[in-house]
């Protein structure tokens, strides 16, 4: 069984952005990229399932412009077999995305997609659950655990008040949480092999998907600053300054 | 025409993000209907009926919608999609799970987590956990919408709105529920609490952030919440953390023990009334949003919040 872990390049999750002065957007200027960190997690869970005997192949997949190759180089340094660049310069929505690896998926026909929960610029947690309705293949997302079993997957997932197990037919999408790994760091050697591994390019016009978004940008703005308050010396002051306050 | 809300429940009882959903769904200048989809849940639906305002509620109770599985329930609200130009859920854990499937099914773009209705085409939205908020249009033939709960009040109660059964479609059976692990607790909501005690890495234990956090968050009355390295060492359950990736409150006090203050964890409090910081390190950036700072020794400092609150 092969699998599909679509990679999306983004701002670095340690880098406060900023936004343009002139609300046009945010600031990419000399900004760090990476790796979306819950695609990381993908990566390796992929990678794990692989290493048990349980997959014959990991293909790392991003939409993105000509830099998105390194997002995808980071997966193939981490262990993945193969990458596919889908080259856009365009703003694509999670919609379109999910069209495009709807596209991909085709022709690669994986058994299984492992995406991330939600990519930490939009913060849209949208794609895979699209995928998987586009699709017509059953979805667990939030996955904080994955059990392949025959031709299926038992998945526990993070839901509000605990954690749900459910079980799932393949092929299937799963969208990944923080807590089902521990990525791996990608060795000094395996950087230099993943150089060499095999990087496919296409493009949303040769994948035949219209990405015209849907929505407009108006603008976009910092949010109201909040001000840092008052330092107390002690608890008991810090109870009179509530009860001051009406907090409690 | 109609906005459709997809009400959070869970069997028994109507959760309050319905309310607070209601209240964004208000905005959009339609009649509001609201979906009560489960297993014996009529209960729910007239929780429901009674919201402020509400036009009618859709009761589909089915064995199939027992434990609110994506693919049977998205195939639901797609079959009743042609009566509505607006579907909106809360961003729960259960909204985000079904709402992008509608979406797709309907070629439609979701605008997630809105903070703000502009208009009934145009809201706010935040993005990079928060430190930026983008004004979006949407020009889909319908909208479909998962709420950001903690930007908007309930609606009260005073309604009567009818209830109406609606048919389930077949599921294909590609998915299965096996179990939940759920936490119980008699503390009020994370979600929707007045005050919030969280607790951080600095705790160092289970057991400590128990004999720790707990007795205050008993003597305010407090939900507990926990940042992400809390919660990934095992001091706190998954659902009680705050945070870009986890829950996104604003009650009107919350309490940050032994928290540094990371973007990702501010992107889940900032917006909270009141904020508190303990914390030994006076650089913490926690400090530069709370209102009131306390430096020192969680482990004193803490017992002796608890006493100056009693004295
Ligand atoms: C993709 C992604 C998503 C994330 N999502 C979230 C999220 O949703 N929520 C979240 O919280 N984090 C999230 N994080 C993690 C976040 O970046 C921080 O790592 C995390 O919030 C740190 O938790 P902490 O403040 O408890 O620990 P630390 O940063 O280790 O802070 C501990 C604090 O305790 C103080 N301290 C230590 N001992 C004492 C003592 N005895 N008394 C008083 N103070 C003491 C220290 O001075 C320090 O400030 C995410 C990260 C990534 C990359
Ligand atoms: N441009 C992209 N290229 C590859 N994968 C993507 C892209 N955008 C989103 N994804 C995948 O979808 C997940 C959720 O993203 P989102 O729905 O935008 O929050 C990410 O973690 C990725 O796995």
């Amino acid at each position: 069984m092969k699998i599909l872990v679509p990679v999306k390049r983004v701002v670095d999750a340690n880098v406060k952005i900023r936004v343009k002065p002139d609300g046009t957007g945010i600031d990419f200027a000399n900004v760090k990229m990476a790796m979306n960190p819950f695609d990381e997690i993908s990566v390796e869970e992929a990678l794990r399932i692989k290493e048990a005997g349980l997959a014959t192949e990991v293909v790392v997949v991003s939409i993105g412009p000509d830099k998105a190759a390194e997002t995808l180089r980071t997966g193939l340094a981490m262990g993945a077999d193969r990458g596919i660049l889908v080259k856009t310069d365009a703003r694509i929505e999670p919609l379109a995305v999910a069209k495009l690896l709807k596209a991909v998926i085709a022709a690669e026909e994986p058994g299984l997609v492992i995406l991330g929960k939600q990519a930490i610029d939009d913060d849209s947690n949208q794609t895979g659950q699209m995928l998987a309705a586009l699709l017509g293949w059953p979805q667990a997302t939030f996955a904080s655990k994955i059990v392949l079993t025959d031709g299926g997957a038992t998945v526990s997932r993070e839901i509000d008040g605990g954690s749900e197990t459910i079980a799932l037919k393949l092929p299937a999408i799963v969208t990944t949480d923080l807590r089902l790994n521990e990525p791996r760091y990608a060795s000094l050697p395996n950087i230099m092999k993943a150089k060499k591994k095999p990087l496919d390019e296409t493009t949303p016009e040769a994948l035949g998907v219209d990405v015209t978004p849907r929505l407009t940008v108006l603008g976009t703005v910092e949010p109201a600053g909040r001000t840092g308050g008052i330092k107390v010396a002690s608890a008991a002051e810090l109870v009179a300054k509530l009860k001051e306050a009406g907090a409690i | 025409m109609t906005t459709l809300i997809i009400a959070e429940h869970d069997d028994h009882s109507l959760n309050e993000a319905t309310a607070k959903t209601l209240t964004a769904a208000k905005a959009l200048g339609a009649p509001v209907d609201i979906l009560v989809a489960g297993l014996h849940c009529r209960a729910v639906a007239e929780q429901a009926a009674q919201l402020d305002g509400v036009a009618k509620v859709l009761l589909a109770d089915d064995e199939e919608l027992a434990h609110r599985r994506a693919e049977p329930v998205a195939a639901l609200i797609v079959s009743l999609a042609d009566g509505y130009d607006a579907i909106v859920a809360p961003a729960t854990a259960s909204g985000k799970n079904v709402l992008p499937r509608v979406a797709a099914l309907l070629d439609v773009m979701q605008v997630s987590e809105i903070t703000k209705v502009i208009s009934p085409t145009v809201f706010e939205r935040p993005i990079y956990a928060g430190n930026a908020i983008e004004t979006v249009e949407s020009h889909d033939p319908k909208r479909v919408i998962t709420v950001r709960i903690a930007a908007f009040p309930a609606t009260g109660t005073g309604g009567n709105a009818p209830i109406e059964t609606v048919g389930v479609p077949t599921d294909t059976g590609l998915s299965s529920w096996i179990s939940a692990d759920l936490s119980t607790s008699d503390r009020p909501e994370l979600a929707g609490a007045r005050i919030v005690v969280s607790g951080g890495r600095a705790l160092g234990s289970a057991e400590k952030f128990n004999e720790v956090i707990a007795p205050l968050a008993d003597q305010l009355k407090a939900a507990i919440g926990a940042s992400r390295a809390a919660v990934d060492a095992g001091y706190a359950g998954n659902d009680l953390q705050v945070g870009q990736t986890g829950k996104v409150i604003a009650p009107d006090l919350y309490v940050a023990v032994g928290i540094s203050g990371a973007i990702q964890h501010l992107a889940g409090m900032k917006d909270s009334k009141i904020i508190v910081a303990i914390n030994k390190d006076p650089d913490a950036p926690i400090f530069q949003v709370a209102d009131y700072g306390l430096v020192d020794d969680l482990f004193s400092a803490v017992p002796a919040f608890i006493a100056a609150l009693k004295g």
